[in-house]
C-alpha cells in the first residue's frame, strides 16, 4: 500500500506524523518527497547506504552548425531559449529539459547536457528504509528530483510519501499514485482554508483521503464542522502537548518516548486499509 | 523603493502572522502575498478586490481521437510520461511542453492554454496588496508570483509608497527563488527545532546565492531554548543579525481565529511588541524612515 502525507499549509505536522507512523508499523519504507526542505531525516538518523546525484537534461548548442533560424526558441513553452541577430542564448534554470528544442532543430546543433539538480539519499534505521532527495540550493525545479526519489519505491513495503506544503506540481508529483492520502492539518483558520484547497486537488485527482487533526485543542472547531460536512474521516487527533512540540525540537519522533502512541498510528494504519477494503 | 521578503524555508513557522504585522506597523505600504498555492494573508487583511486577471500560465496537450492512430511515439518521446496507455493526456503529469505536437506522424495533437489561476490587485486598511490564487493542482507558481511582485510594483509606483512588504512561500524551489530575487532584504523566520535549524541554513545560503542581504528571527523561541542559542551562534559566526526572538503565545492562534493581525488583536501582548521591535530595527536597517 502507498499512503501519502501532505497538507495545503506547511508546519502541521506532516513530517512528524510520516516518521511517526512509519516507526510504528511494520515493513516501512518512507520516502521524503520534500527536497527543498527534507526533514524527516533528522528525526530518524538513518545509516546512509547510498548516495547518488540527480542531473536534469539542458540543451547544449553547438554553435558551429547553428544558423540561428530561431526555430527552438518559437518552439520552447519555457522561454530557456533565445536566439536574436547571430546569438543563440541557452537559460538552463528555466528549462524543463523535454528535449523538445533538438528534436526540432533542422541542424542538428543541440545536444543535451547534464545540470546536477541534487542528491538522492538512501539508508535504514532499525528495519524501516529511507530514502530522501537534496534539492541543490538555487535550483528551482524540485519535480524531477521527486521523480527520482519515487522511483526507489518499493512496492513490497508499506509505503509512506512525505509531501512538501502547497498544492503545486511538487505536491503533485509526490502524491500521484498513492492509494490513499493522509491530510495534516491544525483547527485554525489558516490550517482549515489550506485543507479545503488541498481537498480540491485530491477530489480531482481521485485519491481517497482523510484527515488528521495535530495540535488538536488550539483554534477553533471550524475543521471538524468542514469534514462532516464533506463526510471526510478524521483519522486520529494528535493533541497540543508542550512535551510532544519539545519532542519534536530535539528532533525525536514523540512515540518512541511516549508508547501509547504506537498503538495509534498502527491502528490509523489499520483505519487506512480498512477504508480502501484491504 | 525597498522591497523585503519573508520567507522561512520549513512551512508554519510564522511567516504570514509576521508579515501581517509588519504591514499594520508600516501604516502605508504595498504587500504582495507571494505563497499562490496556499495563501493565507487575505484572512487576516482582508483585501477587497479591485482587479482581477486569468492567469494562462502553462499549456496542455490535446489528443484528437479521430485523428490518432495509436502509433504510441508520443508516449515514447514524452519525457513526463504524460500519454497514458489510452492515449489520452493525463493532465497532472504534462507540463505543456509540446514536443508530442511535433513528433505525432498523423498531426493529431494541439497544444491548448488553460486558465491557472488569477491574480488579484486590492485594497486594505493600510495600502495595497498584490495577490493570487493558482488553482489546486496547476504548475508554473513561480510565473505566477512573478506576475504578483510586478502588480506589487506598478502599485507602489502608483501610489508613491516606497516599500513593498513580500509574503513567501515555504521551501527554497521556484516560487520562493521568484520571490527572493531583487530584494533589498530577506527576514528568513525559523523556529527552535533540528528542522527549523536545518531549514533556515538552506534558506540563508538561498539568500547568498541570490546577493539578497539577510536577517533572521526565531519564533516561539522558548519552546527550546537551547536550541534557540544554536541558532544565534550559527547566525553570528555567519555574520547575519539575528533580528528578534518572539516567544510562544496562544494570543496568535487567537487573534487568527478572530481574524485579526495580533497588532491589532492585541497590541500590548509580548509577542505584538516584539514584532514591534524586529520591524523598527529593519526599518533603521534599511533606511525606511
Amino acid at each position: 500500500m502507498i499512503v501519502s502525507v501532505a497538507s495545503g499549509k506547511g508546519g502541521t505536522g506532516k513530517t512528524s506524523l510520516a516518521v511517526n507512523l512509519a516507526i510504528s508499523i511494520e515493513n516501512a519504507q518512507l520516502l521524503d518527497c520534500d527536497v527543498e526542505e527534507p526533514n524527516a531525516h533528522l528525526l530518524l538518523n538513518p545509516k546512509i547506504t547510498c548516495r547518488e546525484p540527480v542531473y536534469r537534461l539542458v540543451p547544449l548548442v553547438n554553435e558551429e552548425l547553428c544558423d540561428y533560424c530561431g526555430k527552438c526558441a518559437a518552439f520552447c513553452q519555457y522561454n530557456a531559449i533565445l536566439t536574436a541577430l547571430g546569438k543563440i542564448l541557452v537559460f538552463p534554470e528555466l528549462c524543463h529539459g523535454c528535449g523538445g528544442c533538438s528534436l526540432i532543430c533542422p541542424k542538428k546543433a543541440i545536444g543535451e547536457g547534464k545540470n546536477r539538480i541534487g542528491v538522492i539519499k538512501e539508508g535504514f534505521t532499525d528495519d524501516l528504509r529511507i530514502v530522501f532527495g537534496e534539492l541543490e540550493v538555487g535550483e528551482p525545479m524540485a519535480v524531477p528530483l521527486i521523480r527520482e526519489v519515487k522511483k526507489r519505491l518499493d512496492k513490497g513495503r508499506n509505503v509512506i510519501l512525505d509531501a512538501p506544503p502547497g498544492t503545486s506540481c511538487p505536491m503533485i508529483e509526490t502524491v500521484k499514485g498513492s492509494d490513499f492520502c493522509i491530510l495534516v492539518t491544525e483547527p485554525t483558520p489558516f490550517g482549515l482554508h489550506d485543507l479545503k484547497i488541498t481537498v480540491k486537488v485530491l477530489e480531482y485527482m481521485k485519491i481517497p483521503h482523510g484527515v488528521v487533526v495535530n495540535r488538536s485543542g488550539i483554534g477553533d472547531k471550524k475543521v471538524y464542522e468542514y469534514c462532516e460536512e464533506k463526510g471526510i474521516p478524521i483519522l486520529l487527533e494528535i493533541p497540543y502537548q508542550r512535551k510532544i512540540a519539545e519532542l519534536y525540537s530535539k528532533g525525536i519522533p514523540f512515540s518512541l518516548k511516549m508508547p501509547e502512541w504506537i498503538n495509534k498510528f498502527q491502528k490509523l494504519f489499520e483505519d487506512v486499509k480498512e477504508l480502501l477494503g484491504k | 523603493m525597498k522591497q523585503i521578503t519573508i520567507l522561512s524555508g520549513k512551512g508554519g513557522t510564522g511567516k504570514t502572522t509576521i508579515t501581517a504585522t509588519f504591514v499594520v506597523l508600516a501604516k502605508k505600504a504595498v504587500v504582495a502575498d507571494c505563497d499562490v498555492d496556499a495563501p493565507d494573508l487575505h484572512m487576516l487583511l482582508h483585501p477587497e478586490i479591485i482587479e482581477t486577471k486569468e492567469f494562462r500560465g502553462s499549456k496542455i496537450a490535446v489528443i484528437n481521437e479521430t485523428k490518432c492512430v495509436k502509433c504510441g511515439v508520443c508516449r515514447e518521446k514524452c519525457r513526463f510520461d504524460a500519454i497514458t496507455q489510452n492515449f489520452t493526456v493525463d493532465p497532472f503529469s504534462c507540463e505543456g511542453c509540446g514536443v508530442c505536437t511535433i513528433v505525432c506522424p498523423v498531426n493529431a495533437v494541439t497544444l491548448t492554454e488553460r486558465i491557472s489561476g488569477y491574480a488579484y490587485i486590492s485594497k486594505i486598511k493600510y495600502g495595497f496588496m498584490a495577490h493570487a490564487l493558482l488553482n489546486p493542482g496547476e504548475s508554473n507558481s513561480g510565473k505566477l508570483v512573478t506576475i504578483v511582485r510586478q502588480n506589487a510594483k506598478l502599485l507602489a509606483e502608483k501610489e508613491k509608497n516606497n516599500l513593498i512588504i513580500i509574503d513567501g512561500p515555504p521551501g527554497i524551489g521556484c516560487p520562493v527563488i521568484a520571490s527572493v530575487t531583487g530584494v533589498d532584504a530577506g527576514l528568513v523566520v525559523t523556529e527552535p527545532t533540528m528542522s527549523g535549524i536545518h531549514d533556515l541554513e538552506r534558506a540563508l545560503r538561498l539568500l547568498r546565492h541570490f546577493n539578497v542581504r539577510p536577517f533572521v528571527c526565531v519564533n516561539m523561541y522558548d519552546v527550546n531554548e537551547e536550541n534557540t542559542n544554536k541558532i544565534s551562534r550559527f547566525c553570528e559566526e555567519n555574520g547575519v543579525e539575528v533580528v528578534g526572538k518572539i516567544p510562544f503565545n496562544p494570543v496568535v492562534t487567537e487573534a487568527m481565529v478572530n481574524r485579526k493581525t495580533v497588532m491589532e488583536y492585541s497590541p500590548k501582548c509580548d509577542v505584538a511588541k516584539e514584532i514591534e521591535a524586529i520591524w523598527n530595527k529593519l526599518c533603521t536597517e534599511l533606511s525606511l524612515r
